[in-house]
């Protein structure tokens, strides 16, 4: 089944005279991963507070699950799960007994209980330490355990609110592995978070979140183009010869910067791949390697704050 | 616009966790103890009291509840002193820890609403206070059972239970004074301070601010005195304080020749069999105000801190 699960059009949210959230639509398609990016206020947890009926809305329609969340709230917090930025539990209790209260608030079947929790704490491999106190586990764990929580529900939607935010890298590639696990599931999932790199790898949609508003939406290579231009980029190591000028004769090249002794940097209008080698050897010079750089997010991200900002 | 879905969703999960958190909590274990060492101790100071003075009394057990033996205070004023720190103790972070513990945004994205959380939380501090009150009862009847030998009459029976639910609603009272400022401030520190505050208020100095307030709006002549309002203004003044009310209701309840709260005339008396008891029916319709004034300021107050709750953002 496929079609919009989370759709909002001129998504308002003001506290007193400040916009948190300025006419915001957005729409994730079923089964989708969509990443929410953009600096710290942007408006990402808002929107997702919004979405779950935790916070009034100013103006505009939301949908999510088929309901409106201001008026179903509960038939919205059943069907989707919160992993909120930072996630805390109450430490005095284990991890299984968390689990537990909040499998009760939800709803969960008694019989059902035990067995989802074992399921979900082994899935984040916490099954062993199921029965120590919260208080005595590290923040890695307790993040993971709110992955847990969020397993432990089966959702139709996962909103996961900067899962990956101050992990150890271990920790965060074990929480990405679990998150694209959902997705095989089948499960959409709404990840926000201000590093970029791991949501590019993830997400198959990203949304840059800036002053409230979605600036751009889109595919991550589709974003590169929009933002960066169509622009290949290569990175030739060579050594010898008089390289860098012969590179800089290359049709569609518009710039050539020296990294290190033998690397360059190429910026290209067309893919100039298939010339490189001839070029390099007709200038006298040996070839070791080259290579097309991916435009990642963190450069989209930055180039378009740079514009947006020099154009304000 | 109308909501879809129970605001009971929940309820009884909330309750049946928070209950279980006090119970087991070492702050309420240590309130238990402390309770427990001093009544004992006042109980057994009013049974040494009684054993010396042997006389034909209709209400042996419920002597045991307001007889002290100096220094001691009796049973009654003992708990007039306590069941507000236990009321204090179980709500001064009810709110405001959620959000320290970062839980809130957790507990409120399962499907419940915010009146089931608030609602459970006060529900389970007060069947907590309940059970604590209920014990000690059973305690201090079981202990003068067996030291004095006699059963309590039916009568007995009933003023001491009356007793017991007016000494339940003043706590919920204090449990709902600290539970509001557990909604109003984010930090639990805070909302301590601010509720023991109020205790100290209403438990000192709100005598003196009633005589204030008293003469303040009906000066004394400077002939003959005080006027009779300004005494009945002060009674006013001071019935505003939970503590006054409880204490008027427990003299009500417990010491049954009591016939009348407050300034009596002298042609009132005109008439009346002085020191013989009122039934227990008549009692209670004396404190009645009492007992309905502690309740509806509990209900006040709850509702106060429902409202502001139901406005907070969640995000701390």
């Amino acid at each position: 089944m496929s079609g919009a699960i989370i759709e909002t059009r001129a998504l308002c949210k003001s506290y007193g005279s400040f916009q948190a959230v300025k006419d915001l639509s957005l729409t994730v398609s079923r089964g989708e991963v969509f990443g929410m990016l953009g600096p710290n206020g942007a408006g990402k947890t808002t929107t997702i507070l919004m979405l779950l009926g935790l916070t009034e809305v100013t103006s505009g329609i939301v949908r999510i699950v088929g309901c409106d969340p201001t008026q179903d709230p509960l038939e919205v917090k059943r069907r989707v799960a919160y992993m909120p930025d930072s996630v805390g539990f109450y430490d005095q209790l284990s991890a299984r007994t968390n689990l537990r209260y909040t499998a009760r608030l939800a709803g969960i079947p008694r019989a059902e209980i035990d067995e989802r929790i074992d399921a979900a704490l082994s899935r984040i491999s916490l099954l062993g330490v199921a029965d120590k106190a919260v208080g005595t586990y590290s923040r890695g764990m307790r993040q993971r355990l709110g992955l847990a929580e969020v397993l432990m529900k089966k959702p139709d939607v996962a909103i996961l609110d900067e899962p990956t935010s101050g992990l150890d890298p271990e920790v965060t590639i074990h929480l990405l592995d679990i998150i694209r696990d959902l997705k095989r599931d089948g499960m959409t999932i709404l990840l926000s978070s201000h590093l970029l790199q791991q949501v590019q790898d993830t997400c198959d949609r990203v949304g840059l979140f800036y002053r409230g508003q979605l600036a751009l939406e889109g595919r991550v290579e589709d974003l590169a183009q929009t933002v960066l231009g169509s622009v290949y980029r290569v990175s030739v190591e060579a050594e010898g010869g008089d390289v860098e000028p012969a590179l800089r004769r290359l049709p569609g090249v518009s710039e050539v910067t020296r990294v290190t002794a033998t690397a360059f940097a190429l910026k290209s209008a067309t893919d100039i791949r298939s010339m490189i080698a001839d070029t390099v050897a007709g200038s006298g010079g040996r070839l070791l390697g080259f290579s097309l750089i991916q435009p990642s997010l963190d450069e989209v991200y930055t180039t378009y704050f740079r514009e947006t900002a020099n154009a304000a | 616009m109308r909501r879809r879905g129970s605001p009971w969703t929940g309820l009884w999960t909330v309750v049946s966790k928070e209950a279980a958190d006090h119970i087991t909590s070492a702050r309420m274990l240590m309130l238990q103890l402390l309770i427990l060492f001093t009544a004992v101790g006042a109980v057994y100071a009013a049974i040494g009291v009684m054993k010396t003075v042997a006389t034909q009394d209709q209400f042996l057990f419920l002597r045991l509840f307001t007889i002290a033996r100096e220094p001691f205070p009796s049973f009654v004023n003992f708990l007039g002193f306590v069941v507000p720190i236990v009321g204090i103790a179980l709500g001064f972070d009810a709110v405001n820890s959620e959000y320290q513990r970062r839980t809130m945004s957790r507990l409120l994205a399962q499907p419940i609403y915010r009146d089931a959380l608030v609602f459970g939380k006060f529900l389970a501090a007060l069947l907590t206070l309940g059970l604590t009150f209920f014990a000690l009862w059973l305690l201090v009847t079981g202990m003068g059972l067996l030291i004095l030998g006699v059963p309590p009459s039916g009568e007995e029976v009933g003023r001491g239970l009356s007793f017991l639910v007016v000494t339940i609603a003043y706590a919920g009272v204090w449990l709902a004074v600290a539970m509001m400022f557990s909604t109003v401030f984010r930090n639990s520190a805070t909302s301590a301070l601010a509720s023991l505050a109020t205790w100290l208020l209403f438990s000192v100095f709100w005598n003196i601010v009633a005589g204030i307030v008293a003469q303040m709006a009906a000066p004394s002549h400077p002939l003959f005195g005080p006027p009779p309002e300004q005494a009945d203004l002060a009674q006013w003044v001071t019935r505003l304080s939970p503590n006054t009310l409880w204490t008027e209701a427990t003299i009500g309840l417990l010491s049954p020749e009591t016939r009348a709260l407050g300034r009596v005339f002298f042609e009132q008396l005109q008439g009346m069999a002085m020191g013989s008891p009122l039934p227990f029916g008549q009692s209670l319709l004396l404190v009645w105000p009492q007992i309905s004034g502690l309740i509806a300021a509990m209900i006040v107050l709850f509702t106060i801190l429902y409202l502001v709750f139901q406005r907070q953002e969640v995000r701390a």
